[in-house]
């Protein structure tokens, strides 16, 4: 520190600046931050390029698939065409059969999702707002979602038999204890200010969860739905893989017996749009029920 | 409707941050707290919204003890909590909904309050769509709307830029006047306490208690040039000087 510096500094600022005349200037970095980039500047994508970029995502790898089968190195029966696979979707389609798989998995989808969201929900609800049932909840819930459900199989049909009950047990299992532990995260994350207003309001326990809490969750309950709807989906082609006499994962069982790759590949294929298509039904809904927060 | 405390104290563990707090803030009264960060004002504020159960002494409205929330003590947070999922009208009419009131009776009260505070034309805005001032005006609506007794302030408008803050204190004063409300504001704004407020409460520090009490006798019909008077000025060394020597030494 040089007497000149010292004696045009205030006593109050003089052991900050001790050290910082000793520094030697701070080096920068050649590059320079994009703040812009996918931040509050993210629509600089233009509409055209998103959906080139989209076409592309699918068509790229569809491009590799042709050229690989065109090419005759895989054998047909481990890797088929395009073109096979094509046709076999159209044989199921025209028949009948793949409606008929389609809505059983569909159904049991619906019936065991449905049954999980019934109880996850308001269970949710309850261990984001209670720190009693927190603490009850909470341990036996969290020891259960770490058992695969899948393992659950053989186990539900022992006690269930190799009807539907065993099935929607199965999504049930699977989806449940996820969707509990989500929607009560979700749930505490209402500022407790907000609550806090609503009883200075007169708002009783009951009525705070009904015109606070849940109006402030609905939006990431949808979001743990969503996450959940995939994992149900994954389930019922799992079960159906072990044990049935319909649905798309017995499809699948049954074009292996036969060697029928190219059909295996249809319902893969058909597996995932129905995801998807569970996926973006279940992402209007929220962006509806989220149009504040946004 | 007379708010009156006594020997209020609040220990945190075995920590004291509130000790022997006597207050009364009469009908029709604007009251200020000020003092140091950490002296328990919103402390003080939230036992008397009935939020945090007092550990010591007793408050009372209107000889009614205190003894957990309820819309006739009405409080607004320094960040408004606005909810965020109701429109303008909605969070306004949020404490009416919960009361036996017609859709047209509650219609005209949330029209009301939304002229007061001059909200009208954002009625179906969404709380993201405000700016931090307009937040604040719709917190203090939504508190008035239910009529309380007494309006508790816990540094409304202490995110505010300085226009806007000397707007809504000028606001505040008209909403004040215009409903007759009790109410009770903490600020650490010293010049905000004396615009205002009639009296001013100092808080110290260690453990948080009524350090000093200063009246302020200015004119009722205040506006921002007020703040030029010799008189404003003297009153604010005074609270000034007070406020520091209520902080904790370091
Ligand atoms: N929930 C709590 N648990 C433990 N201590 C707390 C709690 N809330 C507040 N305190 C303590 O009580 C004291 C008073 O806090 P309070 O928020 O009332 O101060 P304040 O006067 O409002 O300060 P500021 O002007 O910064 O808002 C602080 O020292 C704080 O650490
Ligand atoms: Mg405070």
């Amino acid at each position: 520190m040089t007497p000149l510096s010292a004696a045009a500094k205030t006593p109050a600022d003089a052991p900050s600046e001790a050290g910082r005349d000793a520094w030697a200037p701070l080096p920068r970095r050649g590059v320079r931050p994009r703040a812009m980039a996918g931040g509050a500047m993210a629509g600089g994508l233009s509409g055209r390029a998103k959906w080139g970029l989209r076409a592309a995502s699918v068509a790229i790898p569809l491009a590799a698939w042709l050229a690989v089968g065109g090419a005759g190195v895989v054998d047909p029966a481990f890797l088929p065409s395009p073109a096979a696979v094509w046709a076999a979707f159209l044989e199921m389609a025209g028949n009948g059969q793949l409606a008929s798989d389609a809505l059983a998995s569909l159904g049991r989808v619906g019936a065991g999702f449905g049954l999980a969201v019934l109880i996850s929900v308001p269970l949710g609800v309850f261990m984001g707002t209670s720190p009693a049932g927190q603490a009850f909840f909470e341990p036996v819930i969290g020891l259960l979602r770490y058992m695969p459900a899948s393992a659950f199989i053989p186990l539900l049909i022992i006690w269930l038999g190799l009807g539907e009950p065993s099935k929607v047990a199965i999504l049930v299992i699977g989806v449940v204890f996820f969707n509990t532990l989500m929607t009560a995260d979700v749930v505490r994350q209402v500022p407790g200010e907000l609550r806090q207003v609503a009883a200075t309001l007169g708002a009783t326990g009951w009525e705070t969860v009904r015109k606070v809490i849940w109006p402030h969750s609905v939006p990431g309950v949808l979001d743990a739905m969503r996450v959940n709807a995939a994992a149900a989906w994954n389930f019922v082609v799992v079960a159906e893989l072990i044990a049935a006499e319909s649905g798309l994962g017995y499809r699948i069982v049954r074009a292996q017996r036969f060697l029928q790759t190219d059909t295996i590949f249809a319902v893969l294929v058909v597996i995932g749009c129905i995801g998807l298509l569970i996926d973006v039904l279940l992402r209007v809904l929220r962006d509806r029920a989220g149009r504040w927060s946004r | 409707m007379t708010l009156t405390l006594s020997r209020v104290g609040k220990d945190y563990g075995t920590r004291r941050v509130l000790d022997g707090i006597d207050l009364t803030v009469r009908p029709e009264e604007f009251v200020c707290i000020v003092g140091a960060s950490g002296s328990g004002k919103s402390t003080l504020l939230n036992l008397i919204a009935g939020l945090v159960p007092a550990s010591s002494g007793t408050l009372a409205l209107d000889g009614v003890p205190v003894t957990g929330p309820g819309p006739e003590r009405g409080l607004v947070f320094q960040s408004g909590a606005l909810f965020p999922f109701l429109t303008v009208a909605g969070n306004v009419a949020f404490g009416l909904r919960l009361l036996p009131l017609s859709r047209a009776d509650r219609d005209r009260r949330v029209a009301w309050y939304l002229r007061e505070v001059g909200l009208s034309a954002l009625a179906r805005a969404y709380p993201r769509e405000l700016s931090g001032g307009q937040r604040q005006r719709v917190a203090i609506a939504r508190a008035l709307a239910c009529e309380p007794s007494v309006l508790l302030l816990d540094e409304p408008f202490g995110a505010l830029d300085v226009q806007t803050k000397e707007d809504m204190q000028l606001f505040l004063r008209r909403v004040w006047q215009d409903t007759g409300t009790t109410v009770l504001m903490v600020t650490h704004d010293v010049e905000e306490a004396l615009m205002l407020g009639q009296r001013v409460i100092v808080f110290g520090c260690d453990p948080g208690r009524v350090a000093a009490e200063v009246p302020v006798g200015l004119p009722a019909s205040r506006t921002l040039d007020v703040k030029r008077t010799a008189a404003f000025q003297a009153l604010r060394v005074t609270v000034e000087d007070l406020v520091r020597a209520g902080m904790p030494a370091t």
